[in-house]
């Protein structure tokens, strides 16, 4: 390992704004975007399942909570939202006090809320989407199976919901990286932030941006191979049969 | 064809004035709102030392300054793109912005400091006192470079794109100590409503590689002649008493 530094050290000895340390800045924001990416996407996802069922339901109580919620989130910017989230909560009185603010202090939890409370709402609307689109024949063969609405739901309905949701939601993941690159607004160091202080440093914007933006590219495609790869395993039966 | 001839001539005719308006226009870039610097009035107009001083400047050369703003973070690219031909936004003349940009010669000289809520025991001399501490600095400042290699180890550095969000910040306790220009930091802590904050230690201006030779207006390189005119018209006012006029309205009697 060392001898590898020694020989990274040399081969950037050749210029001035790829030192070890700048590379250091974007070895940290690349941990920072992706951790911060990652859970916002689970925990929306999780969130996103009931949601998406209660989204549907014929409860008026159920229901219309839940859509002024998408609507709010996917018709304003996650940039609002994230300044609200972090800056807004200062001015809630006594907030300070509580244990909340042991949490909202730092930066990263309060992105993580914003972008966790926007991934959600776009994938409650696309599983909606799903679940409503789920064949008349499909619903009628499972209750002449006998089965409770509610084992419909579970065994039927959620399952090919899935799989159709699949390519929206892949979409959904991409946009969500590309949108987490707005964190360097509440001082996260994330992969922008850390190409942001490389620009102002060295006055590199081309430097500085097009390293990042190959970064930014290699996660998207890794992304877009995975969910290629989930689609051709979970989809194999709506392929096209080959004979 | 007479008439082709006169609608080509007038064409011509506006084209040369409007080539003549903008001889006669300079436009700078700014990054606000730094009071006392340069912010913004109540009713949205902007005023600050560098704005007075820049139309002072501009008027003793005989040219109209148009005031174009500007985030901090692009302002050099902005100058280099053409968007102004000027930048006078408390810019700093140091070594590293010299490769990039001619500088007039410096219309002030303010110390940076350490700002810090009242009874704070930080002792800036000592880098351990700092470990484990959350610096706030504005991104991409001589201020921000100066903290990110003496205390970039062993304190958290948080980083802003405006002074505004850092004060913010500073005001719900989520930094425990700024880095920034004293004027900046005497407007909008010493002197704000709550008002509970000090200067942590020595102001500073040395190291020069960090702290530089004070505030200059920069130019593109090859705009020598509009860097030399400024120089000139600094020269005059500081003559005949606009400059301290200007610099007591912000800045109170004494430099």
């Amino acid at each position: 390992m060392n001898a590898f530094m020694t020989w990274l050290e040399n081969q950037l000895a050749e210029n001035s704004i790829f030192t070890l340390q700048t590379l250091s800045y974007y070895g940290d924001g690349l941990t920072t975007t992706v951790q911060l990416v990652f859970l916002s996407l689970v925990i929306g996802l999780i969130a996103a399942v009931p949601l998406a069922i209660g989204r549907g339901s014929k409860h008026a109580w159920i229901k219309w909570p839940i859509f002024a919620y998408t609507y709010v989130f996917r018709g304003t910017p996650l940039l609002i939202q994230l300044y609200l989230i972090y800056y807004g909560v200062v001015f809630v009185d006594g907030i300070q006090e509580t244990w909340l603010w042991v949490i909202l202090e730092e930066p990263f939890v309060p992105a993580l809320i914003a972008f966790t409370l926007n991934t959600a709402a776009y994938t409650t609307e696309i599983f909606r989407g799903a679940i409503k689109s789920t064949s008349k024949g499909e619903i009628e063969a499972a209750r002449a199976y006998g089965m409770s609405p509610q084992q419909t739901m579970r065994r039927i309905i959620i399952p090919s919901a899935f799989r159709r949701a699949l390519p929206a939601y892949g979409n959904e993941v991409i946009f969500m990286l590309h949108a987490s690159a707005i964190a360097s607004v509440v001082t996260i160091m994330d992969l922008t932030g850390a190409a942001r202080f490389v620009y102002a440093r060295f006055y590199a914007p081309f430097d500085a941006f097009l390293f990042v933006a190959a970064i930014y590219l290699c996660l998207t495609f890794t992304i877009l191979y995975f969910f290629r790869y989930l689609e051709k395993k979970l989809l194999a039966h709506l392929q096209p049969q080959n004979s | 064809m007479k008439k082709l001839l006169s609608v080509s001539l007038l064409g011509l005719a506006v084209a040369a004035s409007a080539a003549q308006a903008q001889e006669d226009q300079v436009r700078i870039g700014v990054d606000v709102p730094y009071e006392p610097m340069e912010y913004r009035t109540p009713d949205g107009e902007l005023t600050g030392f560098d704005i007075d001083l820049g139309n002072a400047l501009c008027e003793r050369i005989g040219v109209e300054c148009e005031w174009v703003v500007q985030g901090w973070d692009g302002i050099i690219p902005g100058l280099m793109a053409r968007k102004y031909d000027a930048i006078m936004s408390s810019m700093t003349i140091n070594d590293d912005r010299r490769e990039q940009v001619l500088f007039s010669e410096p219309y002030i000289t303010p110390p940076s400091a350490w700002f810090a809520p009242e009874g704070t025991d930080l002792d800036t001399t000592n880098e351990e006192s700092l470990a484990g501490m959350t610096i706030g600095v504005q991104r991409g400042t001589l201020q921000d470079n100066y903290v990110t290699d003496m205390y970039g180890d062993v304190a958290d550095i948080n980083r802003y794109s405006t002074a505004d969000d850092m004060v913010l910040d500073m005001e719900s306790k989520r930094l425990d100590i700024l880095f920034l220009d004293y004027p900046v930091g005497k407007s909008t802590l010493l002197d704000s409503e709550e008002g509970n904050y000090v200067v942590v230690g020595e102001m500073l201006t040395e190291p020069k590689e960090y702290f530089g030779d004070g505030f200059g207006i920069a130019f593109r390189q090859r705009d020598e002649a509009l860097a030399e005119q400024f120089n000139e018209a600094l020269a005059e006012v500081r003559e005949d008493g606009t400059y301290d006029e200007i610099y007591s309205r912000y800045f109170g009697g004494q430099e």
